[in-house]
């Protein structure tokens, strides 16, 4: 650690911001950063360079542009030190996560938006060609992509239903109950598991055809042909159960903590001003629980937005595309097309929705929670 | 004003046996629902026991309905009998679930170090990079919860085979700690908001560097909390699936990969895809009974003010 050896100031917590940095320190410091820089930019210009066959010096991949990056953060760090001691400690902080995030986010994702304006067929050898925006409009045709769209709408809208139930189970926990460590545990418990696992018990075998247990029961209550995964609505309700299945918890926890959290006496002087258990709950209970259901349902259906696993597994977004998400219905496009250029294209219009709605979402229910409370 | 409240709490309970409904409602509830949870892991856990025709006959009770056969633990090589002999699936289940747990372990810990510093620098100081201010740093790094996986997936699979990081360890580490960063650092930023600045600002005047205060007061009071992120880190990344699906192959291959393509196959080998999917399973379930304190800490850091 180079600032254990430095001259740190003895007073730093609200003494006068004097400089204790020489100005050799502070040269020193830019030169560091300035080479680094320097050096970030040569080994990237030389791999373009080999890379598009004017020179012959080079490395087979890019991954020596990385290890530069790497080394570049390293000397921007120390460099901060050195030319603004405490203040760059301080940016020590911040640095790591922030240049990690920059280059994992940032540079992919423009990256992502040139793919998407290319005709690009990882199974044709014709490469990669650039067709402006041909991909876009392919898309506003592309009758499986608006259905992945609507089926987004549905889902999400499922939340609603996971929300209430969730409730219900965060108002038992937090009854009067024993054992309840043990009920939290179990509740808590299908939140663990792998959605693929989950697909696979519950998806694929509990709700087999012929003699999953659910299928059996589901004969007994007189549904005479039990296929869960063959009627398009059936179908995408089967996919939201197992996802409700393996998130209720999730909002349920966060739930609890909020009923814990609330004041015993508020609850009390509702009863004692004659308030019945129906009133309590929706005169006081629910109001006071708004904000944390609030933060769990948005959080939820960010999650939500991003439901593919299942899908996946379960139904491979059949019947006929009936229970594609957007993430299952590019996967696919992938995987089973190779169509990188139009399924990145798919992807980026998903972004963009995606970051309207929240910011929607998120602007709406700050004025929701502030009215009415 | 205690014993006046009781009195009223007593009598709004109208009769015993309106209480003992109300009672009766609440247990049977818990009841269904904690069957709800915990049957699918039952009927996984007891099919990788079946015979062929015990699941078709849809035998639910081991030893009652049917005799228990460790059929489909023998198909891992996991068996009594077949765990001393050499088994290329066993080989195989082991070097997947070894990438599960390097990965997940590896990327949950990368992000509690960058993330708690992240956090800490975001609660303690004020920064200011170009137009950038603390709360749009903060926003920066909690809006990546919301990308989708499928945003990044395609141009990873691109940039991750010219940098040579396809089907690796690495870069699959890489991926899952910025998917898991924006939650260690919501977590972290609620633990360090609720530790005094004081005990800082001592450890300054004793003579400690910024660093120092750091690593020697704040670290270990903040400690708990770094355990529940990353367990919740911990969970989410052994249970990825997407990424892990797109970008790996052979040598990467993670646990949940491999039960998927399992289910593709004709005619499912039921008992071998339950013990599978037990395995895959058994281990957060494990973590999640005995660390079940920390992952609701977890999950409630910042819902609740």
């Amino acid at each position: 650690m180079a600032n254990q050896t430095l001259p740190t100031n003895a007073w730093p917590a609200d003494a006068a911001p004097y400089d204790l940095i020489s100005p050799s320190r502070k040269r020193l410091g830019w030169a560091l950063m300035a080479a680094a820089t320097l050096g970030l930019l040569a080994v990237i210009a030389l791999e373009i360079l080999y890379k598009t066959e004017a020179d012959t010096v080079g490395f087979e991949t890019w991954r020596p542009v990385v290890y530069a990056y790497v080394l570049w953060g390293v000397a921007i760090g120390i460099g901060q030190v050195l030319t603004r001691g405490e203040d760059g400690q301080r940016a020590l902080f911040l640095l790591p996560a922030l240049l990690f995030t920059i280059a994992m986010v940032i540079f992919p994702t423009l990256f992502g938006f040139y793919i998407a304006l290319t005709d690009w067929n990882l199974s044709s050898f014709s490469g990669r060609k650039f067709n402006g925006l041909a991909n876009f409009w392919q898309m506003l045709g592309d009758p499986y992509y608006r259905n992945a769209l609507f089926n987004m709408v549905l889902y999400v809208l499922a939340v609603a239903v996971e929300y209430v139930i969730a409730f219900g189970l965060a108002l038992l926990l937090n009854a009067q109950i024993r054992a309840r460590k043990f009920f939290r545990v179990v509740f808590l418990l299908p939140l663990m598991l792998s959605p693929v696992a989950v697909s696979w018990m519950i998806g694929k075998s509990l709700m087999e055809y012929r003699f999953g247990p659910a299928a059996t029961l589901a004969r007994h209550l007189g549904w005479e042909n039990p296929a869960f995964f063959s009627d398009p609505i059936i179908a995408r309700i089967a996919i939201m159960v197992l996802d409700a299945w393996t998130f209720i918890p999730f909002m349920m926890i966060m739930l609890l903590a909020g009923l814990q959290a609330m004041s015993r006496e508020v609850l009390e002087a509702a009863r004692v001003d004659g308030a019945n258990v129906w009133q309590t709950f929706w005169q006081v209970t629910f109001p006071l629980m708004l904000p944390v259901s609030v933060t769990a349902v948005i959080l939820r259906i960010i999650f939500k937005l991003k439901l593919a696993d299942i899908i996946i597994t379960v139904t491979s977004g059949g019947p006929g595309g009936a229970t594609d998400s957007v993430s299952s219905f590019i996967y696919r496009e992938y995987r089973d097309r190779s169509n990188v250029g139009y399924g990145t294209m798919l992807a980026m219009a998903y972004l963009v929705i995606i970051i309207v709605f929240v910011t929607w979402l998120l602007k709406f229910a700050n004025r929701f929670v502030r009215n009415v409370n | 004003m205690s014993v006046l409240t009781t009195e009223y709490v007593a009598s709004e309970i109208r009769s015993p046996a309106s209480f003992l409904a109300s009672r009766f409602f609440i247990y049977a509830a818990l009841a269904f629902w904690a069957f709800v949870c915990l049957f699918p892991i039952y009927w996984t856990i007891t099919t990788s026991f079946k015979t062929a025709v015990d699941v078709t006959q849809g035998h639910l009770i081991p030893f009652v309905d049917f005799q228990p056969d460790w059929k489909g633990w023998r198909s891992l090589g996991l068996s009594p009998d077949s765990i001393f002999q050499t088994s290329t699936v066993r080989e195989e289940f082991l070097k997947r679930f070894m990438n599960s747990v390097i990965t997940s372990v590896g990327a949950s810990s990368l992000a509690i170090v960058i993330g708690s510093l992240a956090a800490y620098g975001l609660t303690r100081y004020r920064y200011h990079f170009a137009w950038f201010k603390n709360e749009d740093i903060s926003f920066f790094f909690l809006s990546q919860l919301i990308l989708p996986p499928v945003v990044l997936a395609l141009p990873f699979l691109v940039l991750y085979r010219e940098v040579g990081l396809l089907d690796t360890r690495v870069g699959l580490i890489l991926l899952y700690t910025l998917m898991v960063l924006p939650i260690v650092i919501w977590i972290m930023r609620d633990q360090f908001n609720s530790i005094p600045v004081e005990l800082e600002e001592a450890a300054l005047v004793d003579g400690l560097s910024i660093w120092g205060a750091f690593f020697r007061i704040v670290m270990p009071i903040a400690l708990p909390g770094m355990v529940a992120a990353f367990i919740l880190a911990m969970v989410l990344c052994w249970n990825e699936y997407f990424f892990a699906a797109l970008l790996t192959s052979t040598d990467a291959k993670t646990i949940p990969v491999m039960v998927a393509s399992q289910t593709g196959s004709q005619g499912i080998n039921w008992w071998s895809m339950a013990a599978l999917a037990t395995a895959a399973i058994a281990p957060l379930a494990v973590i999640g009974i005995a660390l079940e304190r920390y992952l609701i800490m977890g999950m409630t850091a910042g819902a609740v003010k």
